[in-house]
């Protein structure tokens, strides 16, 4: 393999190699990787069709209990795609210069999970033919109005925050002999290239752009999931109606979102073999940052469970009481130890190992927080507003296949579309570490400094 | 134009597409049928409405002459029920309601007297057999309620019917909307079926069609909001406080339905309400002497039924 540290040339050489080979050769685990990942997303696609013919009680739901696994998906699985957005962004503004081989994957991320979170509001509604009405009959004062303009603006952002980095690379593509640049590729690139030809003013443009977009995505993600949040605050129902919803759902979202980060790219690293770019160091830097996320998480989670529990009126000590030591309580001090402590321990105390713990820190912490999710959705949804008798949402086997084949489909969209975008920014490593120190020791410092003088 | 109005001039309303019922077309057709010439001397015509002239007999007439001559197997079994409530109406006030001019609109309002309730969940059957509901929805619900005292209680929930609705104000496509008589319906043809409005509604008062509705035996009339019968699989159904029924003067199923006439529909304008046994009151006079609450009242919902306690109980005044 070449080697980054010798020659300006050969380290670009290195990095079009590492970037175009899941393009060109994806290795032998690529096709059963997407052939298992499709048939679980199939799987869901038919269980979702048994769903609509059925109606929506196949999936758990009773009118005691309205909403319950995917309201939580919808909520965890766009709150993930902010990670993505979050990291890109952030490092951008910041201009932390280790971020050159962690943006693509991360905003890649964004994209993809976002289709998939927002593909849940056509699962969760009884008439998914209807969701046109939202545009011609949109009720201005309704949440899931306000939801639903959000989330495509932020999409809209998202494409965009994708893109403007691409031109550069779809450029050297078009331009590289060989198999990159033939058949429908050639034409793919070419239209995507809009005519770069790596100009100064055409440059400067481009990073005008993408400096702009970059801190727009900042308050367009916080709005997303504020709004998001708003959907179950705007209630009167205890455990839902609160002031701290909005922030609660937007650390929440960069919590598990910065996650997810680290375990696409950890997994993508190892799968494509660009541990020559993306160092140990990269995925500790992003722990460091989940574990100040998870401590906030923590906090607002302590905060609502006070103010709930202290002031004792009945329905917010129903709530409480359900979650520390009801029928919730197994699952919600799961999240607590599982979901949050765990995770923060794993990469806060310092020892060998440490990448492996990064990554099963983000691993626990994904899957915790979209239990946090459920839990948050569950019990105020099942909650008695007249009488005593709680609701109970009835776990079958339709949502679980369902959110399986969500999960699925979130490797299964990045392992195709690296088949056409580069995975790592040719053009932006090119010019953040091209005349520098090594690769693999670049990340340390920089984030370092980054670190020492956040902003 | 108000949606009375709309209705009776069979204008479009509160959709793009014309409200007159296919039952009332029936109706029409009836007295069609029977040679009524509606542009007769004698005619009235309906106040912001001239271009559907009033028959000069009343419905009931119509419908009772109808019945007598046999048409009732044409037109369905509806009409018979109308037939055989007219004649059930004939004593009571309310029933000469539908007699009233058309101008200010009525407000309706529901007074439950918990004091009479014994829990019997005649309401509850009456409403779901004739709204073509399924068991679990329980459109009017009778709670059995503990009291500070320990002793239980009947607390029979409909729609509240809020003057405020919160489930109103959040559905994303207007499906839920408000008429001008105070009365919350939801259009089955529309709701896309977010349950967006069960978790505002404060009152449990909201029912998922999480399944194929209830078979329904043929009806005379398509589904609507003011009688969505048969109801639509992933909508959300409600109490609709009977505007199928009071309109013409007839009383809600609930209230028909309770035999120990706890149930009073009334008229917040006209300011009478009676109940399924007979018996009329002056509205504001019976709510203040009963020292008459509303159920959370502290939510600002504004609800138009109102409960008149027993002894004990803590519907949140």
């Amino acid at each position: 393999m070449d080697t980054p540290t010798g020659s300006a040339e050969a380290r670009a050489r290195a990095i079009r190699s590492a970037a175009v080979r899941p393009i060109l050769a994806p290795g032998r685990f690529y096709w059963p990787a997407v052939l298992g990942l499709g048939a679980l997303v199939l799987l869901a696609v038919a269980a979702y069709g048994y769903q609509v013919v059925s109606g929506l009680w196949v999936a758990g739901y009773s009118d005691r209990a309205f909403w319950g696994v995917y309201e939580a998906d919808l909520v965890a699985f766009i709150g993930v795609s902010y990670g993505g957005a979050l990291v890109s962004a952030i490092l951008r503004v910041t201009n932390a210069r280790w971020r050159a081989p962690l943006t693509r994957i991360a905003e890649t991320t964004a994209l993809v999970s976002l289709l998939v979170g927002a593909s849940f509001a056509i699962v969760h509604v009884g008439r998914p033919e209807r969701l046109w009405e939202i545009v011609a009959f949109g009720n201005l004062s309704s949440p899931i109005v306000w939801d639903f303009y959000a989330v495509l603006t932020y999409l809209v952002a998202t494409v965009i925050f994708l893109y403007l980095p691409l031109i550069a690379d779809a450029a050297i593509l078009r331009t590289e002999p060989g198999p990159t640049s033939s058949g429908l590729r050639r034409h793919l690139y070419r239209l995507l290239a809009l005519g770069w030809t790596g100009s100064t003013a055409q440059r400067r443009r481009l990073e005008s752009a993408i400096g702009l977009i970059a801190i727009l995505i900042i308050p367009l993600a916080i709005s997303v999931h504020s709004v998001l949040s708003y959907a179950f605050s705007m209630t009167t129902r205890a455990g839902w109606h609160s002031t701290i919803f909005g922030p609660y759902f937007v650390v929440g979202a960069i919590y598990s979102g910065v996650a997810l980060v680290i375990v696409v790219v950890a997994a993508l690293r190892r799968a494509y073999r660009l541990e020559l770019f993306i160092t140990p160091r990269h995925l500790v830097l992003l722990g460091r940052l989940m574990v100040a996320l998870a401590l906030g998480y923590l906090y607002f989670t302590f905060s609502e469970t006070l103010t709930g529990a202290y002031s004792g009126t009945t329905e917010d000590l129903s709530i409480v009481t359900t979650l520390l030591a009801g029928p919730y309580a197994p699952l919600f001090w799961l999240f607590v130890v599982a979901g949050v402590i765990v995770p923060i321990a794993l990469v806060a105390v310092p020892g060998r190992r440490a990448l492996e713990r990064v990554v099963a820190a983000a691993v626990l912490a994904v899957v915790g927080m979209w239990l946090k999710r459920l839990l948050i959705v569950l019990p105020s949804a099942t909650s008695p507003l007249v009488g005593q008798d709680w609701g109970s949402f009835q776990f079958t086997w339709v949502p679980i296949v369902i959110t399986l084949g969500a999960t699925a489909a979130i490797p299964l969209g990045l392992l195709v579309l690296f088949r056409f975008i580069p995975i790592l920014a040719i053009d932006e490593m090119e010019h953040l570490m091209g005349s520098e120190a090594p690769a693999a020791e670049t990340p340390k410092k920089e984030a370092e400094a980054w670190l020492a003088e956040p902003g | 134009m108000r949606l009375t109005e709309a209705v009776a001039c069979g204008t479009p309303g509160w959709r793009a597409r014309p409200v007159r019922a296919p039952w009332e077309q029936r109706i029409v057709q009836l007295e069609e049928a029977l040679t009524l010439d509606p542009t007769a001397p004698g005619a009235d015509t309906m106040a912001g409405c001239d271009n559907v002239p009033r028959p000069p007999v009343s419905r009931r007439r119509v419908l009772q002459t109808a019945a007598a001559i046999g048409v009732t197997a044409v037109v369905g079994p509806l009409a018979e029920r109308f037939v055989q409530l007219a004649d059930a109406a004939e004593p009571h006030p309310v029933a000469d309601m539908s007699a009233a001019p058309a101008g200010p609109t009525r407000r309706w309002a529901m007074v439950i007297d918990l004091r009479r309730c014994d829990g019997c969940g005649q309401c509850t059957d009456a409403c779901q057999a004739n709204h073509y509901l399924r068991p679990e929805q329980t459109w009017l619900k009778v709670y059995e309620l503990t009291d500070a005292s320990g002793n239980t209680y009947f607390m029979p929930r409909p729609c509240m019917q809020c003057e405020n609705p919160p489930c109103v104000r959040v559905c994303p496509v207007g499906a839920s909307f408000q008429t001008d008589e105070g009365v919350v319906l939801v259009d089955q043809t529309k709701c896309i079926g977010c349950r967006m409005c069960m978790a505002a509604c404060p009152y449990e008062a909201r029912y998922f069609n999480w399944a194929d509705p209830q078979p329904v035996p043929r009806l005379p009339t398509a589904p609507s909001p003011e009688f969505p019968a048969p109801q639509q699989k992933g909508t959300v159904g409600k109490c609709i406080f009977c505007v199928h029924q009071t309109r013409y003067g007839k009383l809600p199923f609930c209230v028909e339905g309770c035999p120990m006439g706890a149930i009073y529909i009334g008229d917040l304008n006209e300011d009478v309400a009676a109940n399924g046994v007979g018996e009329s009151v002056r509205l504001s006079t019976f709510l203040k002497d009963n020292d008459a609450i509303r159920f959370k009242e502290e939510l600002g919902t504004r609800p138009r039924v109102y409960y008149i306690a027993g002894h004990g109980q803590d519907l949140g005044y």
